[in-house]
């Protein structure tokens, strides 16, 4: 894990320079570990976290649990790759218990999830069966909190 | 008659210095955009889990006294984690007291032991309450020098030296406010020895343990003959982030606990329960947190005393807790003056080392508890005030 990882892993954002400066490497040197870490494919890029009580873009999102048929060669990992190609589909994930996949579908509007859903997710050869879990309201997305008081930091200025 | 309230006043409360940092703060309160590293606590709010704890037991209701010892549980765990992680073992039944922080403990500790003139041997620089707590308890002070040549590490030779007759106490803070220092397992093993020599007793904080980003850390209690003279301060102030609530404890075998009992059930009684169902869980289920915090303030302190040394004041490097302790005499300034004038110039605060005693003169603590934005812009200020020196 370089120097670089580390830093990112404590979720303050910073830019190249700055992170530079904290860990005294030149901004090269910076990006070089950057690389290294998109190349093992540690690092997959780079997204906002939006709040999705504002972002109108992502006024519906719902909660997908997929039963499918596992395949002889390779079990689930053809559908589940397929389904995950679609930018509807923000993540998708293999589970244990009562279903196979999870995935979380975005769409402007409940209508247009809701026919994701029954023209493109449940029609794959495959498919055995969808439930739909439309998500009401987000009280933390991506480790942020949302809309809730600030934390009230009283430190004094100096303290022994 | 006069109006003079200070003939009311017993003679060692005036004899009582004020404390340097108050001086500092009240310079800072009046002031506007100042970049604060002189703050002696952790920047992370306590965490979440810990919160939890204490808001479930008050919606339990337990709003009620505890065992003057503290909760039976806490005692439990407070042994388990000192044995774990430190190599002493104390019986949760009659060896650990919980307190109202390390600073109530060293109180009742020195109350409990000296008697008037008694002398106690305390390392300088170093917390801005040793001393005083020691006048309260009518002792003297004998200080013990730390140095910036031997990064402020706490040598047995040192200890020999300010030794004189009447010593009674050697307090002892490692990892140490405000500079960082440690003590080699070999300097360490030596003090004990010496201890034992002249029948010292030890009083050994070491509330910045979990703060140790390189070595070991070694406490004094391990050393052969030293559990039956040594009383063993811990507190959850800095390693969980808890100082608010106002939690510690002293370990030590019967007879010592006994005695800070006394003075303990008769002054403060207990601890906060909230306090002390929240240390519970810390100690449960803490380590994680504890670490996650530890990893930030490793690379904090990599960046400040990078920046120091290339700015030209000399910093050794600390190999634990969040202070470092840079020497500022290549601006040809004195520790206070430094620190007023980097104040007024560039808003930046820094406690004197003079507030943490003679030895801390040429010195300014940085406390480095604090985000990354904040410390590059305070070292780009600092070298632009040092450069101003020249
Ligand atoms: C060396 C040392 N001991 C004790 C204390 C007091 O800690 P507590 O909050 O547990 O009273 C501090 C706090 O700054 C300290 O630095």
């Amino acid at each position: 894990m370089n120097e670089v990882f580390k830093l990112l892993a404590e979720g303050e954002r910073l830019n190249d320079r700055q992170m530079a400066e904290i860990l005294g490497l030149s901004v090269e040197e910076v990006e070089a570990q950057l690389a290294a870490l998109k190349e093992k494919e540690l690092l997959l890029g780079w997204i906002p976290v939006l709040n999705p009580e504002k972002d109108d873009s992502l006024a519906v999102r719902a909660a997908i649990e997929v039963k499918i048929t596992p395949e002889r060669d390779g079990g689930f990992n053809r559908l589940a790759q397929r389904i995950s190609r679609f930018d509807e589909v923000e993540s998708c994930y293999l589970m244990s218990g009562g279903y196979d996949l999870l995935v979380v579908v975005k769409g402007a509007s409940l209508h247009k999830v809701a026919s994701f859903v029954s023209e493109r997710l449940s029609t794959i050869e495959g498919v055995l069966s969808t439930a739909t879990h439309f998500m009401l309201r987000a009280y933390k997305e991506q480790g942020y909190l949302i809309e809730q008081p600030a934390e009230d930091k009283a430190r004094l200025d100096v303290t022994p | 008659m006069s109006e003079d309230q200070n003939r009311f006043i017993a003679d060692h409360v005036i004899g009582l210095p004020r404390s340097g940092i108050r001086d500092f703060f009240e310079l800072v309160a009046g002031m506007k955009d100042v970049i604060s590293l002189g703050i002696g606590e952790p920047d992370f709010t306590t965490p979440w889990h810990i919160r939890e704890a204490a808001i479930y037991a008050l919606e339990k209701g337990r709003t009620f006294y505890t065992s003057n010892l503290g909760l039976i549980e806490l005692r439990r765990e407070i042994s388990s984690y000192v044995g774990r992680n430190f190599g002493l073992e104390y019986n949760p039944q009659n060896e650990v007291l919980v307190t109202v922080g390390v600073s109530e403990a060293m109180d009742i500790a020195l109350r409990a032991v000296l008697n008037p003139g008694d002398k106690v041997l305390y390392q300088d620089p170093c917390f801005v309450s040793y001393h005083p707590t020691v006048m309260l308890a009518h002792g003297v002070g004998v200080a013990i020098k730390t140095d910036a040549e031997s990064a402020f590490t706490l040598r047995a030779e040192e200890v020999k030296k300010s030794w004189e007759p009447g010593c009674k106490v050697l307090m002892i803070n490692l990892p140490c406010n405000p500079t960082g220092g440690v003590a080699e397992r070999k300097e360490l093993e030596e003090i004990a020895k010496f201890a034992v020599e002249k029948d010292m007793l030890v009083i050994s904080d070491e509330i910045y343990a979990e703060m140790t980003y390189e070595g070991e850390h070694v406490s004094i209690g391990t050393f052969p003959g030293m559990r039956e003279r040594t009383i063993f301060l811990h507190g959850f102030s800095k390693g969980w982030a808890m100082t608010g609530w106002r939690l510690g404890y002293a370990c030590a075998p019967v007879a010592l606990t006994e005695a800070m009992m006394k003075v303990h059930q008769y002054s403060m009684m207990c601890a906060s329960i909230i306090a002390q169902d929240a240390g519970i869980e810390a100690l449960r289920n803490g380590d994680e947190a504890v670490k996650k915090m530890r990893q930030a303030y490793q690379r904090r302190r990599d960046l400040v005393v990078r920046r120091f040394n290339e700015i030209g004041i000399a910093c050794h490097k600390p190999s634990a807790t969040f202070y470092a302790f840079p020497n500022i005499t290549s601006t040809g300034l004195d520790s206070v003056t430094f620190a007023k004038r980097l104040l007024e110039e560039e808003s930046v605060a820094m406690v004197p080392g003079t507030a943490f005693g003679k030895y801390g003169e040429g010195f300014v603590r940085c406390s480095f508890a604090t985000s990354y934005d904040q410390l590059v812009e305070a070292c780009n200020r600092i070298e632009r005030f040092v450069n101003s020196c020249k």
